[in-house]
């Protein structure tokens, strides 16, 4: 077949193509589509995702009431998972698809700096800022500019099963710190009720960093310098936080399949009753709690998350609803966000997504919704602690989870982990 | 000869428009990236950087970290495809009862889409629930459930192959398949009547004629093989430690994630070039061996 | 003998896994996290394929929607692909003409850039034409995946027919395209039939294009539908299970329509 006698002169030529093509590159690059402030009336898209928090049914109802209150304004909501919501914000950023998004809390730094969302300080009322749970405002913030409203509100917190630690005789309220739990695990770990008490969500992605993050706290340490000019997770508490976390592995606390496992693996071994703790967003309390999805149901107790040297923050695990900078809508987009955030509305759904106001936590219908849970998470929401808020914060995680499990699994010593780790990250700060 | 070059631009025009007419500017659009600094979905204007991200990408060890786990996830799992897609094609040929059900067993993995084959692999090898550990351990070839896909890198790079070549060993078998039936039968039946036995029938004749379409399936293969993706995206996210992290994932975290467009761009010209040369060393030794067979 | 034994192995090690996947879409929840595992659950239950298949809203119309768009989308793109494969392929297998190995490796270096780096270029091209979330663009963008192998491959599978039949055929009066037609096409049966499946299975299986350009049920494929409630429901592996079950069988039904066409040339298999 004379196809597959390729000299290399039509390779040459073949790859001479390219570059032609780079000159019809200028006539379709040189037209942004910029926002707009736009009537605040008329037609917006908004995208939401798909798992935790809101469900799409609750999402189509407040839409709904929504558009009866303003009835010049209509919502198309759109919903992907949420492992692509980030690169469905970008790729649809230039040409302003979407007025509406739904952002991580690791987001604002990078989406604000490059203006995909816009910067909404001006319109911010003064009032939230203290009618807001302290933890939920620092959400969509960067660089002192809000650049976005905190909508669903989440953090990890320590669940446990009543019945192992029973058994075992270990008192809950020793739950309080990493310790603690460490006593309760190997406790559990000799009376031979599980084999492995501890499962986390320690899989090379951003779950991984979560539950750091939570520890890193715990233990006091910092991710980056006050003046976030240097790296800090390389020693003190950072160190600290790593070195316990194999320790449970070492001693045969910790699930080893932990480190293939996301949120949802942990919630599926901690519901078959194979681990006695774990770490979790606020959802696991009520799946698995859930007889249809869970053999522990009724079993299911919650804990703020334990303190160690230096106290007990939760991971900030919010998100934000933010205008895009594409929108060409900018209005009606702000109408239906301030509407979505509101009070009453997330009181409303508060079964779904615990509110992000203070005040909600005193509300005896929201509280009704799940007592133990809402007090869990009233102590821990006054207080969390938040990843890098730089802008190429992605690529630092990409960077920590890979030298995490390189810790984790033994191939590097964690001190070696981190040096490398920071040594890497240094360049992106 | 001359006058057959009308003929041939009007039979191409139709493919070049499907296919340049939507690819042209994209992909000229990214080679300019990849000099520029682009950090931004925005059109706009950037820095020229000229080749820098091609150095920066090319002194990265995590480049090269994950341009080794591409190129042994590229060559053994077409290689293992091959080999196993031309015996399955072989049978696949061979007139027997239930030929229509065997046929359809076999395209079967095809038909699975990667992103499911990815979640049943997963499910399979899962270290807590998986069909494979208690296979393994009811079976007593194994003492206690182990971690496929969490523990050890290359043991996960290598599950990886095996989700790859289960799925795409039938293409590679249907095409070839479709190959053997340009081979006139009189060849092999001349060369039984001389006294060569099945094996050397195909050995002699069956590959040797089946060359082209080997070559064809072999590139189309190593291409798809050298970007993978999907798989890596659903089996394990590039983990444990990045051991299975692939220039293509590479290029996604960088071009995605951290919006790093130029260094993303840099990588998918890259890719482009050791492709082409990945396959041109396929099609040498493939001709080859076409010298020492006839 | 050996053959059939040979059939039977690399069935069973094709089966193994899909079954697994059967079984699991049709266990209750508990069987499939028990330890030991038992092979065969205690509790068969259909309520997924139910739930799929007559569920109101939700999961389940989405699901429903998503696998008429794929068909849509898969036959759209095969006529379109194939048809110009067909007709390039016969040049750069048949026609002598300057450049032609250029063209030839033009179309594949297309092929081998990864979409990731294509994907924000062409999603303001699709926004400037309204072609987002709408199965013409999907259509327009496979059909630019799927043309260069289309025409790589048909021009291998002709240029493996025999060049005097084609002669002979033109010595008895027939144009060029009249022989394409009449005489090569006929013959080259096996090789469109295998580029026909590779084409369909191809946009059934694409998954970053359709994930990024698509955002409603007006155009979500399959892969994107089963992506979406497996972010939603990680912990029931059977709904998963289900998912692909139903969306493996329209293009294995397909396979088993065509197959009989993938070896009915010159040979009808008698080669062994």
């Amino acid at each position: 077949m004379p196809e597959l006698h390729l000299p290399r002169r039509a390779l040459l030529a073949a790859a001479a193509l390219l570059p032609l093509t780079a000159a019809c590159d200028v006539g379709g690059s040189n037209s942004p589509d910029s926002g707009g402030e736009g009537s605040g009336e008329g037609k917006i898209t908004a995208l939401f995702m798909q798992q935790a928090g809101y469900s799409e049914a609750d999402i189509r109802a407040m839409t709904t009431d929504f558009q009866a209150k303003y009835p010049k304004i209509t919502v198309e909501p759109t919903f992907v998972a949420y492992e692509a919501l980030h690169d469905k914000i970008v790729a649809a950023a230039p040409a302003g698809t979407y007025d509406v998004v739904l952002i991580d809390v690791i987001w604002p730094a990078e989406f604000g700096s490059k203006k995909i969302v816009t910067d909404v300080t001006g319109q911010f009322p003064a009032a939230w800022k203290t009618d807001m749970l302290g933890g939920a405002l620092k959400t969509a913030e960067y660089q002192g500019k809000y650049y976005g409203v905190p909508w669903i509100l989440d953090s990890k917190y320590l669940f446990y099963n009543t019945e192992i630690l029973g058994k075992a005789g270990v008192d809950p309220t020793s739950l309080s710190t990493w310790d603690g739990v460490l006593a309760a695990a190997a406790k559990i770990k000799s009376a031979n009720l599980v084999k492995h008490p501890l499962i986390w969500s320690w899989k090379q992605a951003e779950a991984l960093i979560c539950d750091y993050t939570q520890l890193l706290g715990a233990f006091g340490g910092k991710f980056l310098s006050d003046d976030f000019k240097s790296i800090a997770f390389d020693s003190g508490g950072g160190l600290e936080a790593l070195k316990w976390m194999k320790k449970t592995i070492d001693d045969g606390l910790t699930n080893p399949n932990s480190m293939e496992s996301l949120e949802e693996d942990v919630r599926k071994i901690f519901s078959e009753g194979s681990a006695a703790m774990a770490l979790n967003w606020t959802y696991m309390f009520n799946a698995a709690n859930d007889p249809a999805q869970s053999k522990v149901a009724g079993k299911v107790e919650v804990l703020p998350t334990p303190s160690a040297s230096g106290g007990s923050p939760g991971v900030n695990g919010s998100m934000a609803l933010c205008v895009s900078g594409g929108s060409k809508n900018q209005k009606a987009a702000w109408t239906y966000i301030s509407y979505l955030t509101s009070a009453e509305v997330q009181n409303k759904y508060a079964k779904s997504s615990l509110p992000c106001w203070g005040k909600s936590y005193d509300d005896a219908a929201v509280v009704s919704v799940a007592p133990k849970m809402v007090a869990a998470a009233k102590k821990e929401l006054a207080s969390l602690i938040s990843r890098p808020e730089v802008p190429r914060y992605n690529e630092i995680s990409q960077i920590l989870q890979a030298e995490l499990q390189q810790a984790l699994l033994g191939k590097k010593a964690p001190e070696k982990a981190l040096a490398d780790a920071a040594t890497q990250a240094k360049s992106l700060l | 000869m001359r006058k057959q070059a009308p003929l041939a631009a009007a039979l191409l025009l139709p493919a070049a428009l499907v296919v340049f007419g939507v690819v042209l500017w994209p992909a000229g659009r990214a080679l300019v990236i990849s000099f520029l600094d682009v950090d931004s979905p925005f059109p706009g204007a950037y820095p020229f950087v000229g080749l820098g991200n091609y150095a920066d990408i090319l002194t990265n060890p995590r480049f090269w970290a994950a341009a080794q786990h591409t190129l042994y996830f590229t060559v053994a799992s077409t290689t293992l495809e091959v080999v196993l897609g031309l015996g399955l094609a072989h049978l696949l040929a061979a007139p027997m009862r239930f030929r229509w059900l065997f046929r359809a067993i076999v395209i079967l993995p095809w038909a699975l889409p990667t992103i499911v084959n990815g979640a049943m692999w997963r499910w399979i090898l899962n270290a807590e629930y998986g069909a494979l550990n208690a296979l393994l351990t009811q079976l007593h070839l194994m003492d206690d459930y182990h971690s496929w896909l969490g523990a050890d890198p290359f043991l996960a790079l290598n599950m990886v192959v095996v989700a790859d070549v289960w799925k795409n060993t039938s293409l590679v078998a249907f095409f070839l398949l479709a190959g053997l039936s340009a081979i006139p039968a009189e060849l092999g039946e001349a060369a039984r009547i001389d006294g060569a036995g099945s094996f050397r029938v195909f050995w002699r004749i069956t590959l040797p004629l089946l060359r082209p379409t080997l070559a064809a399936v072999l590139v189309l293969r190593v291409i798809e093989a050298f970007k993978v993706f999907d798989i890596v995206y659903v089996m394990t996210g590039g983990g444990p430690a990045s051991g299975t992290q692939t220039i293509t994932f590479l290029t996604y975290l960088q071009a995605f994630s951290a919006q790093r467009f130029s260094y993303g761009a840099a990588l998918a010209y890259l890719t482009v070039v050791a492709v082409l040369l990945l396959a041109l060393i396929y099609l040498r030794l493939l001709r080859q061996q076409e010298m020492r067979a006839l | 003998m050996r053959r059939t034994l040979g059939a039977l192995t690399a069935s069973a090690l094709i089966l193994a896994p899909f079954l697994w996947l059967v079984v699991s879409s049709v266990s209750g929840q508990t069987d499939l996290l028990e330890h030991p595992l038992h092979w065969w659950p205690e509790h068969v239950t259909l309520s997924r394929y139910q739930e799929i298949f007559t569920g109101r809203e939700g999961v389940a119309a989405q699901f429903r929607a998503a696998m008429v768009n794929s068909l849509i989308v898969g036959a759209g793109t095969v006529v379109v692909s194939v048809s110009v494969g067909i007709l390039g392929g016969y040049a750069l297998a048949r026609l002598t003409f300057p450049l032609r190995r250029m063209a030839l490796m033009s179309f594949l270096v297309t092929y081998m850039l990864p979409p990731i780096v294509l994907i924000i270029p062409l999603y303001l091209l699709m926004a400037r034409f309204g072609l987002l979330d709408t199965k013409l663009g999907l259509i327009i963008v496979y059909c630019s995946l799927a043309t260069p192998f289309a025409l790589w491959t048909m021009s291998t599978f002709f240029g493996s027919l025999p060049v005097e039949l084609e002669e002979a055929a033109r010595v008895d009066g027939c144009t060029r395209l009249g022989a394409l037609v009449r005489v090569i096409l006929p013959l080259a049966r096996p090789g469109i039939v295998a580029t026909v499946l590779f084409v369909f299975l191809l946009c059934w299986d694409e998954f970053l294009y359709a994930l990024i350009f698509t955002s409603t049920s007006d155009a979500k494929t399959i892969p994107v539908a089963i992506a979406e409630f497996t972010g939603r429901n990680a912990v029931d592996f059977g709904l998963i299970a289900a998912g692909g079950v139903l969306a493996a069988l329209p293009p294995v039904l397909l396979a088993v329509v065509l197959q009989r066409h993938l070896l009915a040339g010159l040979t009808a298999g008698s080669l062994k």
